[in-house]
């Protein structure tokens, strides 16, 4: 079984807020609400300054404390995919999932459950790529099976220097930024 | 420089992680009392104390189970998907201290009904003549021990899980420390012993429960000492954690409120009350009690300010 991970090149990465536009219809997320964003970040002293620019969302990681913190099972790891998912007729709400994720990936949807970027798995399962890899205007970014060695997102991996957010977490995110 | 800018404004999340208000720090609080109190109670049938009229064991129960379902009451509050709230009840999740937690709650209740039985109000005995004998069977000196020793056990697991709710939630470096549990329990023994010592009618538990409150609230004081020490020796996300209430937005209510009115000052007053200096009163008793709140309203919220670096 394929265990989807995302890779996004920062060099291309322009952040025209395609992606968010897509997610945003194609998961009709409510209004005021983001599965996906753009984060911008400067490092350096003037006039040395670097600025990169990402597409961020759940991470999906391989040791998700979300899923760990959940007292009813609503979130979990599906096993086509290994995607974090929540199922809302289990969610009661409670708000855990919401303290426990590092990037802050979660937000309560106005009917109450735990709700977050899903991979576009209903996509995923059709052959599809997620919506917000799909529109990218600039192709920076790569939907793919990070346990077949042959995978292009594998291939970028190995190709480029990368790097996923706060590691230090400990979280083991499967979203990689190329650099 | 290292600005990092976010094109998102999702309610709770954003701009600070503010998912917990008000229901979560009072649950935490009155179920750390609640545990304080069954351990108290446990302690105090071992002593054979439930069999004096005036003994402190024939009114905890009842204020215990008020006190906790006033608790789920704010939990449930809390709750987004309210109507599904059964759910915690269809299964165990064991790496959830959440799913513990709503596991230990239900076997709180029928210990503290346990000891509720062993002294009724005469007016249940009166309507229900099954309690004398239910009653008389509970007070068989091996059913006593075994229900002293479940309250105590259970006292333990409640107290300890209220600290550990928030210590697994490995996002928020604040929160992120194993001592939180003790931290959390040593706090509701604390609080549970103020309110012992209020309410008490016999003058040797009142003696008893303010020499412990005063032990409760010095261990109290280490025991935040060593939760600091342990954040500031950990990653810069700890130690910038611990520097919330070290100089950061939560440095004057965390000193003034939880420490110093909630905590020094009682134990002062209490000090000299028994040494004989000063007369029982209920100031120290009330301070404790409202420190007890502030400790959990000040982790719970500086908790949510911390965060790890995004990069």
């Amino acid at each position: 079984m394929a265990r989807y991970g995302m890779v996004i090149d920062t060099r291309r990465c322009v952040g025209c807020m395609d992606c968010v536009v897509a997610c945003k219809t194609e998961n009709q997320v409510p209004e005021g609400f983001d599965r996906d964003w753009i984060a911008t970040d400067t490092t350096g002293r003037f006039p040395n300054l670097h600025l990169e620019i990402r597409s961020e969302r759940c991470n999906h990681c391989d040791a998700p404390p979300c899923v760990d913190c959940c007292p009813t099972g609503a979130s979990h790891v599906e096993p086509f995919g290994h995607v974090v998912l929540v199922t809302p007729e289990q969610c009661i709400g409670c708000k855990a999932c919401l303290a426990s994720c590092p990037y802050d990936a979660r937000f309560v949807n106005p009917d109450g459950f735990a709700d977050k970027c899903t991979f576009c798995i209903h996509r995923v399962k059709e052959g599809l790529d997620p919506a917000c890899v799909s529109v990218c205007p600039t192709r920076c970014m790569t939907f793919g099976d990070l346990d077949d060695p042959r995978s292009e997102v594998n291939r970028l991996i190995e190709s480029r220097t990368h790097h996923a957010l706060i590691p230090a977490a400990g979280t083991s995110p499967r979203i990689f930024y190329l650099t | 420089m290292h600005e990092y800018t976010l094109a998102r404004h999702n309610d709770l999340i954003d701009p600070l992680v503010h998912v917990w208000n008000w229901q979560i720090p009072s649950y935490l609080f009155l179920g750390g009392w609640v545990a304080g109190m069954m351990i108290i109670v446990g302690f105090f049938l071992l002593r054979g104390r439930h069999r004096e009229e005036t003994s402190v064991t024939g009114v905890l129960p009842a204020v215990s189970v008020a006190l906790l379902s006033l608790g789920m009451l704010a939990l449930f509050l809390d709750l987004e998907h309210k109507l599904y709230v059964w759910r915690l009840y269809t299964t165990f999740q064991g790496t959830s201290p959440m799913s513990w937690g709503a596991w230990i709650l239900l076997a709180v209740y029928p210990a503290l009904l346990a000891v509720f039985a062993l002294r009724p109000p005469d007016v249940l005995r009166d309507l229900w003549p099954a309690f004398d004998r239910l009653s008389d069977r509970l007070a068989e000196p091996r059913m006593v021990r075994v229900i002293a020793v479940t309250n105590i056990f259970l006292g333990v697991g409640l107290g300890i899980y209220t600290g550990i709710l928030l210590s697994a939630l490995g996002a928020r470096p604040l929160w992120n420390s194993g001592i939180l549990g003790v931290l959390f329990l040593v706090s509701g023994l604390s609080s549970a012993a103020a309110f012992t010592h209020l309410v008490a009618r016999d003058r040797g538990e009142r003696e008893l429960l303010a020499t412990s409150d005063n032990v409760f609230l010095l261990v109290e004081l280490g025991v935040i000492a060593l939760f600091l020490i342990g954040l500031l020796s950990g990653s810069q996300a700890h130690a910038q954690a611990a520097r919330l209430v070290l100089g950061g937005p939560f440095t004057g209510v965390f000193w003034v409120i939880v420490v110093g009115l909630g905590i020094v000052l009682p134990l002062i007053v209490q000090s000299l009350t028994t040494a004989g200096r000063l007369a029982h009163t209920a100031l120290a008793p009330l301070l404790v009690l409202a420190g007890g709140l502030a400790l959990r309203v000040v982790i719970v919220n500086a908790g949510q300010f911390s965060h790890w670096a995004r990069f």
